[in-house]
């Protein structure tokens, strides 16, 4: 070590230009994706007799194509939404109580156990789902529509336990792990003294952190929402096995239909043709603008949320 | 942090309701998390024990139809652990030296900024996606074959920026006093980060790995597309379907027999102790950490 004190640094060049080539390499390979993606679509989208952007229907393995977007689409975003509003509050509620209600010494532990919820693999929650949660669903299911019909997600006749629903449950559970930890790390970041300040006012613990916690962490919140929203959009296997695969666009949660992009990839690829795997390329292409744009936006928010503390 | 009551004046009724409600909300809050990791924990254990034995790890599931018993998921986890080999192989190299040009040489300059952007956005791309993006890339636009090999370069990128974010991190917390030292001694900026910045680091960036690997051993969708199915063992990851352990356990949960719902909750089990062994291990090296120590 001491001699090369005396040695122009050879290695230097070299060195730092193999780590700048490997950031480089990171960036052609997302610019890669969207090119490739494109490539493949675009022949399938040719062949494709009818439009895209609005057909409901997916048939790329005919002699005349026929496929689109638009059940698929609704299908993503609405189990996406949904699986949010379940995961929300509890996570919320996760992230505080690790960060201000346990007791110190066994908040780590616990946050560890909650951590633990991310490390089961999304097809053993598909598994999970498919023979434990399907079946369970069914009691509860028949008891919304029952007595909750009048709201129309929860209306219409046929009442099963592969519904929607369940799929988006099983999506709340895989995104929680994610929105809590990043909640819970924004809540730690509260400033003590403005706490500590609240409590020495005569705030009760709840007041405190309505006052002092939760609007410093709300820009953290919400880009941990959206970071959640995009995995559930893209989570694939779960809903695959869960969700029933009809096409159509309907709002009643409970019914036998729904599917997503994601599930429509894993169930089509096997006896796709060209242009079905093509149909199914340009469906993916459009799964991927529309987490790039989900999770840019909670970077970004991220980001503005720093310079603003940072300042 | 209890409020503490001083004679002044009793907290009014209202107020106290609420914070306990709320207290009571937060605690609730927890129990709803930890339910789902019970019973999935519970029947996974309980339903994969079952066929837990000696010929489910050691047998492939060649000419065992779907109604018959026995057969294993030997060339699934042979496949996996190929697979997940691989992807570390490309991933780890990239991101570590990701990382180090983001820490040591990028400084907050356009392009660091921009990597580190993109390094956030790319955790977010759907696995499926890169699945997808290796089908279209190497097997329909380079004609390669279906194979361990294409499975690994998907998983890689997922792997990737979980590697560079963690490595990342771990640098930053080297103390800049090292890095002084050493220059101060004439030693060129590349040889302190071979051998000062990254030794000090090495623990931490070895858990950031394994976290890593953790994550994509258990991903089923980008296999699906790249790897592509076999009930025969086949050993080489550059040839040919393969099977993996996550898709072994999609394969057999949608067979409609008992027999093979049972090899998939089995299925489920190995998977999941694999995955839990790399989180403890990855979490017992983190435990030991400690400055005092070189680490290398």
């Amino acid at each position: 070590m001491r001699r090369s004190a005396f040695r122009r640094s050879r290695g230097d060049v070299p060195f730092r230009f193999a780590s700048t080539g490997a950031g480089i390499v990171l960036l052609g390979i997302m610019a890669a994706i969207g090119v490739f993606l494109i490539v493949r679509a675009v022949p399938a989208l040719q062949a494709n007799t009818s439009h895209f952007l609005t057909e409901k229907t997916w048939n790329p393995n005919a002699v005349e194509p026929v496929f689109g977007i638009g059940a698929l689409a609704f299908g993503t975003v609405l189990s996406s939404f949904l699986a949010l509003v379940i995961a929300m509050p509890v996570a919320i509620g996760v992230a505080l109580f690790i960060s201000h209600y346990a007791p110190r010494r066994l908040a780590a532990i616990l946050g560890y156990v909650i951590d633990l919820l991310a490390a089961v693999p999304s097809v053993v929650y598909g598994l999970w789902g498919v023979v434990f949660l399907v079946p369970f669903m069914r009691g509860p299911s028949e008891f919304l529509n029952t007595y909750f019909g009048w709201i129309p997600l929860f209306g219409g006749d046929q009442v099963v336990g592969k519904s929607m629903l369940t799929a988006s449950i099983v999506l709340a559970i895989m995104i929680l792990p994610i929105i809590a930890a990043i909640s819970r790390e924004v809540f730690l970041q509260a400033p003590k003294m403005q706490e500590e300040a609240a409590l020495a006012l005569g705030a009760t613990r709840w007041e405190m952190i309505r006052m002092a916690v939760l609007p410093f962490g709300r820009p953290g919140v919400i880009s941990a929402a959206m970071l959640g929203l995009g995995r559930a959009m893209g989570e694939t296997i779960a809903v695959a096995l869960i969700l029933p695969a009809t096409f159509g666009i309907s709002f009643q949660i409970l019914g036998p239909n729904g599917n997503s992009i994601a599930a429509n990839i894993a169930n089509g690829f096997g006896e796709a043709t060209d242009t079905g795997r093509g149909a199914l390329i340009a469906s993916g292409l459009v799964l991927f603008l529309i987490t790039l744009v989900v999770n840019m936006g909670a970077r970004l928010v991220i980001a503005r949320r720093k310079e603003f503390t940072r300042a | 942090m209890t409020t503490v009551q001083t004679g002044i004046q009793p907290i009014s009724t209202s107020r106290r309701v609420k914070d306990r409600i709320v207290h009571v909300l937060v605690y609730l809050a927890f129990a709803i998390a930890v339910i789902p990791l019970v019973s999935v924990l519970w029947l996974v254990i309980k339903n994969g024990m079952h066929r837990f034995d000696l010929e489910f790890l050691t047998h492939s599931m060649r000419n065992i139809g779907a109604r018959d018993a026995g057969g294993g998921a030997y060339h699934a986890i042979i496949g996996t652990l190929e697979q997940v080999s691989l992807a570390s192989l490309i991933a780890v190299p990239i991101g570590l030296l990701t990382a180090v040009y983001l820490v040591e040489y990028g400084s907050g300059g356009r392009l660091a900024r921009s990597i580190s952007f993109f390094v956030d956005v790319m955790t977010g791309v759907p696995s499926v996606v890169s699945g997808l993006f290796v089908l279209a890339f190497w097997i329909l636009a380079l004609g390669m074959p279906f194979s361990g090999f294409a499975g690994a370069m998907a998983l890689s990128i997922l792997m990737m920026p979980v590697v560079v974010r963690s490595a990342e991190e771990m640098l930053r917390l080297v103390p800049n006093d090292l890095r002084e030292a050493s220059y101060a001694l004439g030693v060129p900026k590349w040889r302190t980060i071979v051998k000062v910045v990254l030794p000090t680091a090495f623990t931490g960036i070895v858990t950031g790995v394994m976290l890593a690997v953790a994550r994509v051993a258990g991903e089923t969708a980008p296999l699906l597309l790249t790897v592509f199915f076999t009930d025969s063992i086949n050993n080489d990851p550059f040839n040919g379907p393969q099977m993996g352990l996550p898709l072994y356990v999609f394969d057999q949960a949608g067979r409609p027999t008992d027999t093979a719902i049972d090899r998939a909750w089995t299925g489920a089990l190995t998977l999941i102790l694999i995955v839990m062994l790399l989180n403890l291990v990855a979490r017992l090296i983190a435990w030991w950490r400690s400055p005092a120590k070189r680490g290398s």
